[in-house]
């Protein structure tokens, strides 16, 4: 049994890096297509270029053979220490993901969730909540003020918005009552009226819309990509090089992996199929194609906006998540208490 | 007559444009208008099917880059009819340019009706400013512009300078490598 954890858990890291790496190739290749551009097409093995496809590849040994500078002024084992604690946390969230459901084979059942927990919500906000540390602590350790005041920037950001990303669930989770991400996913199997899935994305609009904003904002991407501004304004890793700096860009990868993966969990069925049971090795299979299809769909809308829309400022930012985003996730939340519990 | 103040007031943003919902996926529309019929623009292409190119990048280095009509490219020497230079050498451009780059050594001409021609005729291109003052002066129509080349770097000072008949075309620039 041991031996299956551990090849959930390879599975669940095998997931998260690897789509990472697909996701440096789509955004290029995206962002190319719909500005009417090619994109990076010049990378090649043996001539074989397959559309770009190996630019992620150059991208990380361009990063692993860069000079990894530190500073004079920084806190080497901070410096050091920061965008793994970001990419670690970002990583144990993953675990918690429910790819699967649980399957009969041989006369045993195999579950396909690496991190089996009724408290698998509380998890996963905890282990982003500290991925926040590393943020600060690169801004610190830096020993530069630009990339101090950039960490409190993006801090202050991540816990605001943090807040409206748990009230949103609390509302979703309330609606399934559970905080068990498996079982929320199970209540999300059946129907409603006989044809509607009981997603959360119908019983939930609201809920859906702030946390895919709550979301990008969490984990840093445009128009809430405030800390990193690549161009315009100066984030906490600036004084980061090398591999270090693609941790960090690791993170943020991850980080939206995780948010869709629990956008899929909470609002769009999981790995359920409408109108189908699955069971068996097949169905294990299918139940594992459908939550990365699922994913993967809402990483491309997560991409898509972050290529419409242009960055906002930080005190819109703050704004939006203080007074519009949190007013309305409570009165979510407080109208999902209201029809659940009170409910005449 | 008195001044007349017209008040502009301040575009206020309506209801919709403040929950802002609405221009996001207005937004949104856009952008995936673009991508989807780029998206089926490529594929067309790449079965082989006509159509217009799902993207306006012209790949430089294989394909050739796409100047004006009227572009100020490298310098070139006319020749007349009978295949000799029409250039003779009367030292206008050489007295307009602002750049000091262009270099003529005159001789006297076989022919009688002319008096002058260049003997050589240097353009230091790394000197050019490309005012196209030399092709406005001269009056015999010797020099233009529109060699339509603007792949002039070289790896020293010297090559950066071309010669008679290199500007005339009768010689390929010979560049030295590094």
């Amino acid at each position: 049994m041991i031996l299956w954890v551990f090849a959930k858990v390879s599975f669940a890291l095998a997931f998260g890096l690897g789509i990472a790496g697909l996701l440096g190739w789509v955004e290029r290749k995206q962002s190319a297509v719909l500005q009417d551009r090619i994109g990076a097409n010049r990378a090649g093995i043996l001539g074989l270029r397959l559309l770009g496809f190996f630019h992620p590849l150059a991208d990380a040994l361009k990063m692993l053979s860069k000079e990894d500078f530190v500073p004079r002024k920084a806190h080497r084992l901070l410096h050091a220490a920061a965008p793994a604690i970001s990419l670690g946390f970002a990583l144990f969230c993953l675990a918690a993901l429910p790819f699967g459901g649980t399957i009969e084979s041989g006369g045993r059942s195999w579950s396909l969730q690496p991190l089996e927990s009724p408290v698998g919500l509380l998890f996963v906000l905890g282990m982003l909540s500290l991925g926040v540390h590393g943020v600060v602590m690169a801004g610190y350790a830096s020993g530069s003020n630009y990339a101090l005041i950039g960490g409190l920037r993006g801090a202050a950001q991540m816990i605001s918005y943090e807040v409206c990303l748990t009230s949103t669930l609390a509302a979703a989770a309330s609606l399934y009552g559970t905080l068990d991400l498996q079982e929320a996913v199970l209540w999300q199997g059946k129907l409603l009226g006989g044809w509607l899935p009981a997603w959360g994305i119908f019983l939930q609009p609201l809920g859906f819309l702030l946390f895919l904003t709550a979301g990008a904002a969490v984990t840093k991407r445009t128009p809430f990509d405030i800390p990193e501004g690549e161009s315009e304004i100066v984030g906490y890793h600036v004084e980061y090089s090398g591999m270090k700096f693609g941790m960090f860009l690791m993170t943020d990868f991850i980080e939206s992996i995780v948010i869709s993966g629990l956008v899929v969990t909470f609002f769009l069925g999981g790995w359920q199929i409408p109108a189908l049971r699955l069971a068996g090795p097949w169905g294990g299979l299918a139940m594992l194609a459908a939550f990365s299809a699922k994913v993967l769909l809402v990483l491309l809308l997560l991409m898509q906006v972050r290529w419409t829309l242009p960055r906002l400022r930080f005190d819109q930012l703050l704004g939006l998540g203080w007074k519009n985003i949190l007013p309305l996730s409570l009165a979510n939340f407080l109208a999902t208490i209201w029809a659940v519990y009170l409910w005449p | 007559m008195a001044i007349r103040v017209r008040p502009v007031g301040r575009p206020q943003r309506t209801l919709r444009e403040q929950i802002y919902l609405w221009e996001v996926w207005k937004g949104l529309a856009v952008t995936f208008r673009h991508l989807f019929r780029n998206l089926a623009r490529h594929s067309l292409r790449a079965l082989g099917l006509a159509g217009p190119p799902g993207a306006l990048t012209i790949q430089y280095p294989e394909e050739p880059p796409l100047l004006g009509a009227r572009a100020r490219t490298r310098h070139r020497l006319l020749k007349r009819p009978d295949g000799t230079p029409r250039c003779t050498a009367c030292m206008l451009c050489e007295t307009i340019c602002p750049a000091k780059c262009i270099r003529i050594t005159a001789e006297e001409s076989p022919e009688v009706m002319i008096e002058k021609r260049a003997r050589t005729f240097d353009i230091d291109l790394g000197l050019c400013v490309f005012c196209g003052y030399c092709v406005e002066a001269c009056p015999v129509d010797a020099i233009h512009m529109d060699a339509n080349d603007v792949e002039l770097s070289a790896y020293n000072r010297r090559d950066m300078i071309w010669s008679l008949p290199e500007l005339l075309g009768d010689k390929k620039k010979g560049r030295t490598l590094p």
